[in-house]
C-alpha cells in the first residue's frame, strides 16, 4: 500500500512539471511580460519606461530561461523560469500583480470556501441518494418515470439561473436571508445558507439521475435476485444488498472531487460575493493578474492528482475484491 | 447584388452539416446502423426533441448565411459599395425587429417606456409620465382601450393560421405515407392520429403543430409589439435570442468537431499500441486537463468565437480519448481482430476496418451527451469573462447584462426569461435526444 502510493506520486511528478511548462509558456511565451504591461497599464499610459518599471517591479525584467549576465549557478536562478514556475514546486506563490502575498491570501481565503463547499456536497449527497432509492425503490412505475422526467428537466436548467432564481425568491422576495456578503465568524452563517441550499438544488438532476442508474445496476445482479428469492423485504434487498454495493461507484466519486473543495466554486462565490478561492480565481482573471491564475492552476493540478490517488486509495478500502499493486 | 460573406464559423459549420448529411446517407445504406437509429426514431420523447432541435438548426444555418448588403447608389458611379455591417439571412428576415429599437427598457407588449420622462407640453407646462413607444403598439390609438382587442384578434388569427398550416401538413403526411404503404389516404391519416404508425408521426406532427403555433404567434405579435420587451438601448430582446441560438448550436457543436479527430486517432492509438505510446498519450491528456490556463491565455483572441471552441475542445477532448482507450484495449484483445492480425492485416487496416466502426457509438453516445454541458458552459463562460466577446449576442451575455437589472425596482426581467426559455428548451431537447441516443446504441443496456 505505502509502497504503491510512492509510486504514485513520483508518476504525478512529471505530470505536474508538464503542466507547469505548458503554464510557463502560454503565461510568458505566448504572452509575454510586455503584453502583460500593456494590459496592465491600460492603452494610455504605455511608454517604453513605464513598461520597463513595470516588469522590473514584479521581476518580469529578467531573461526567460538562461541569464548571461551573471555567473555561476544564478545563471540559471536568476531567470523568470526559475523565480516564477520552478519555485512552485515549494509552493512559493510569491506576490500577486498588485503586491499582496499570494500563499497568505490562499490559505485566508481557502475557509469561507470550504464553509460552502463542505455542506453543498454534503446536503446534496443526502438528498441526492434519497431521492434516488426512491426512484430506485419504486422502479418502472410512474414515481420512477416523473422522477427521471423531473431530473432531466432540473439538469437542463443553468446554474446561473439557480442562483439569480433563488437570489430573487429567497432573498428579495420572500427576505429570508441576505442575498449576498460574508462575515466573520458565526455571523456568517446567514449568509451560508443560501448558497448552500442552492448549490444542493442545482446538483439534483444530474447527481440524482447518476445515483439512481447505480442503484439499478446493482439491483440487476444475480446476488439481488436471490436475496429476493429467498424473501427478504424489498426496503431490506434495497438499504443491505443495493446501497451498500452501489455507495462504491457513490463514494469514489465523491472523493475525487474532495481536494477540489478547496477551490471553491466561481460561480456560487462570485454571485454571493464571498471572499473565498472561486472569487479570487474570476477576479484575478478580470484584473489580468496573472501571477494570481498561474497559482490557481497550479494548486489545481496538484490537488486534480491528490485526487486521482485518493481515488485509488478509497477503491481498496470501500470495495474489498480491489487490491492495490 | 450583395456580397456574400463565409465566416470561419460559418464555413466550419457548413462542414459539419455535409458532414452529418454524409453519415446519414451511409447510415440509411447500412442495417446494422438503422436499426438503432429507428429504436430512436421510435421514441416518442426523442422524435419531438428532434424535431424541436431541427427548428434550432433551422434558424441557426439561416443566422449562418451572411452578407453585405449593398448602399445606396448615389449616382455618381456605376460602382457598388457594400455596407460594412455583415449581415445575415435571418437578419434580413427578422429586418423589422432588427431596426425597431426604442429608447431604453420596455417591458413585454408594453406600449410605454420603462422609465419616466419630462416631457414639455405644447402650452408651456412639463409632466413627467411615460413615453410611449416608437415603434411596440405604434398603431394603437388608445393604447388603454384597443390593447385587449388588438392582441385577441391577433392570437386569434395565429391560432387559426397554425391550425391551418397543421391540417396542411397532416394531409401532406396523411398522401405521403399511403403511397408508401399501400393504404388509401384516409386510412393513413387515421393511423397517423391514432397514433399506430412505427414512428411517432402523431408525437411528431403534435410538435410541430405547437412550433407552427409559436412561429404564428411570433409572426403576427412581433411586428406589432416587443414580445419580449427591449434591452437597455432599446434593442428587441425576441430578436437578441434568436440571434443566440446560433452562437450556442456553434459553441455545442463545433467543440466537438475540432477535438473529434484528436481524441479519436488518439485514445485508439493508446490503446492499440500500448506500450510507450500509450504511456505518451496518457501523459498528455492528464497535462492537457486543465481548462482554466487556456482560457486565460488566449483571451485577447480575434475571432473568440471559434478560439473559445478549439479551446474547449482542447480541454474537452481528454473524456472521449480516455474512453476510446479504454474500449480498444478490449477490443484488441477479442478474437476477431488477433484473427486478422494472424491473418496478415496492416495495422492501420486494422484499425480503420475492426476498431473504428467498433467504437463509434462511443464516439456518438459522448458527442450528443457533450452537447448540452457546452451550451450550458458557455452561459457561464460568458459570465466568468473568458466566453463570447461581449457585443456578441449569446445566452450567457444576455444572462450576464440582465443579472445587475435585478435590484431595479420593478424588476428587469424579460431579457432573463427569454434567455432561460429558449436556452432551456435547447437543452432539454438535446438531453432528451441524447439519453434515446445513448439508450439505443448502448450495448450494454440491451443486455438487460
Amino acid at each position: 500500500m505505502f509502497a504503491y502510493i510512492v509510486r504514485r506520486v513520483a508518476y504525478a511528478l512529471p505530470i505536474l512539471i508538464g503542466v507547469n511548462l505548458l503554464t510557463f509558456y502560454l503565461f510568458f511565451v505566448v504572452n509575454s511580460p510586455d503584453d502583460m504591461a500593456r494590459l496592465h497599464l491600460g492603452v494610455k499610459r504605455v511608454t517604453p519606461e513605464a513598461i520597463d518599471k513595470w516588469k522590473a517591479e514584479r521581476g518580469y525584467n529578467k531573461p526567460l530561461l538562461y541569464n548571461e549576465v551573471v555567473s555561476g549557478s544564478a545563471k540559471l536562478t536568476h531567470t523568470i523560469f526559475f523565480e516564477k514556475s520552478v519555485k512552485l514546486f515549494a509552493f512559493d506563490f510569491g506576490h500577486s500583480d498588485d503586491g499582496r502575498d499570494i500563499s497568505h491570501d490562499i490559505l485566508e481565503r481557502m475557509k469561507p470556501s470550504l464553509a460552502i463547499a463542505i455542506p453543498t456536497l454534503l446536503v446534496g449527497l443526502l438528498i441526492n441518494i434519497t431521492f434516488a432509492m426512491l426512484m430506485a425503490f419504486f422502479r418502472g412505475t410512474y414515481v420512477d418515470v416523473s422522477g427521471v422526467v423531473l431530473c432531466v428537466v432540473l439538469m437542463s436548467i443553468s446554474a446561473m439561473f439557480y442562483i439569480i432564481g433563488g437570489q430573487f425568491l429567497l432573498g428579495k422576495l420572500l427576505r429570508l436571508m441576505p442575498i449576498s456578503g460574508y462575515d466573520t465568524g458565526l455571523d456568517a452563517l446567514k449568509f451560508l445558507v443560501l448558497p448552500v441550499v442552492i448549490g444542493a438544488i442545482s446538483g439534483i438532476g444530474a447527481g440524482s439521475r447518476m445515483y439512481r442508474s447505480f442503484f439499478l445496476e446493482e439491483a440487476n445482479k444475480d446476488f439481488v435476485r436471490t436475496a429476493r428469492a429467498k424473501g427478504l423485504d424489498e426496503s431490506l434487498v434495497l438499504f443491505r444488498h443495493v446501497l451498500k454495493n452501489a455507495m462504491i461507484p457513490i463514494v469514489t466519486g465523491v472523493v475525487v472531487v474532495l481536494p477540489m473543495l478547496f477551490l471553491g466554486s466561481l460561480l456560487l462565490e462570485s454571485f454571493f460575493a464571498i471572499p473565498g478561492l472561486g472569487s479570487y480565481t474570476i477576479d484575478a482573471i478580470n484584473r489580468q493578474d496573472f501571477a494570481i491564475v498561474r497559482a490557481m492552476v497550479f494548486l489545481g493540478s496538484v490537488l486534480y492528482i491528490i485526487g486521482l490517488i485518493l481515488v485509488d486509495i478509497a477503491y481498496t478500502v470501500v470495495d474489498p475484491r480491489v487490491r492495490l499493486s | 447584388m450583395i456580397m456574400p460573406v463565409i465566416l470561419w464559423t460559418d464555413a466550419l459549420v457548413f462542414l459539419l452539416v455535409a458532414v452529418v448529411l454524409t453519415f446519414a446517407l451511409y447510415a440509411r445504406s447500412k442495417p446494422h446502423l438503422r436499426a438503432p437509429w429507428r429504436h430512436v426514431l421510435g421514441s416518442r420523447m426523442a422524435s419531438a426533441s428532434i424535431v424541436i432541435l431541427l427548428a434550432y438548426v433551422v434558424i441557426g444555418l439561416l443566422d449562418s448565411l451572411h452578407y453585405r448588403a449593398p448602399l445606396e447608389n448615389n449616382g455618381a458611379s456605376d460602382e457598388v459599395h457594400y455596407g460594412v455591417e455583415v449581415l445575415s439571412v435571418l437578419d434580413y428576415l427578422l429586418e423589422p425587429l432588427h431596426t425597431r429599437t426604442e429608447k431604453t427598457y420596455s417591458a413585454p407588449f408594453a406600449t410605454h417606456l420603462y422609465t419616466r420622462e419630462t416631457i414639455q407640453h405644447p402650452d408651456g407646462s412639463q409632466t413627467r409620465e411615460y413615453p410611449r413607444l416608437t415603434w411596440g403598439g405604434r398603431h394603437l390609438a388608445d393604447p388603454e382601450a384597443d390593447f385587449r382587442s388588438d392582441i385577441l384578434v391577433r392570437v386569434a388569427t395565429a391560432c387559426l393560421q397554425a391550425l391551418l398550416l397543421s391540417g396542411l401538413l397532416l394531409l401532406l403526411l396523411g398522401f405521403w405515407l399511403a403511397r408508401r404503404t399501400q393504404y388509401t389516404p384516409g386510412h393513413a391519416i387515421r393511423s397517423i392520429l391514432a397514433g399506430r404508425t412505427r414512428t411517432p408521426l402523431r408525437v411528431i406532427l403534435l410538435t410541430l403543430g405547437l412550433l407552427l403555433l409559436l412561429f404564428c404567434l411570433a409572426l403576427n405579435l412581433s411586428t406589432a409589439y416587443h414580445v419580449f420587451g427591449t434591452d437597455k438601448v432599446g434593442q428587441d430582446v425576441f430578436y437578441q435570442t434568436l440571434k443566440s441560438i446560433r452562437t450556442g448550436l456553434v459553441i455545442g457543436t463545433l467543440t466537438t468537431l475540432v477535438m473529434l479527430p484528436f481524441a479519436i486517432l488518439m485514445g485508439i492509438l493508446a490503446g492499440y499500441a500500448r506500450g510507450w505510446i500509450d504511456d505518451l498519450i496518457q501523459y498528455i491528456y492528464y497535462v492537457a486537463n486543465h481548462p482554466e490556463k487556456f482560457e486565460t491565455a488566449l483571451e485577447r483572441a480575434d475571432i473568440r468565437l471559434l478560439f473559445l471552441c478549439i479551446i474547449l475542445g482542447i480541454t474537452s477532448w481528454t473524456g472521449l480519448c480516455r474512453l476510446l482507450r479504454g474500449e480498444s484495449l478490449k477490443l484488441r484483445e477479442s478474437e476477431y481482430i488477433k484473427a486478422a492480425v494472424a491473418l496478415g492485416v496492416s495495422h492501420a487496416k486494422v484499425i480503420t476496418r475492426h476498431i473504428l466502426p467498433n467504437v463509434m457509438h462511443i464516439v456518438l453516445i459522448t458527442v450528443v451527451l457533450d452537447f448540452s454541458g457546452l451550451v450550458l458552459a458557455e452561459a457561464v463562460l460568458s459570465y466568468v469573462g473568458v466566453g463570447v466577446d461581449p457585443t456578441m449576442n449569446s445566452w450567457g451575455n444576455m444572462i450576464n447584462s440582465a443579472r445587475l437589472e435585478m435590484a431595479r425596482e420593478p424588476v428587469v426581467w424579460w431579457s432573463l426569461l427569454s434567455a432561460f426559455l429558449f436556452m432551456f428548451t435547447l437543452v432539454l431537447a438535446a438531453n432528451l435526444f441524447s439519453d434515446a441516443v445513448r439508450d439505443a446504441f448502448d450495448p450494454r443496456l440491451h443486455q438487460r
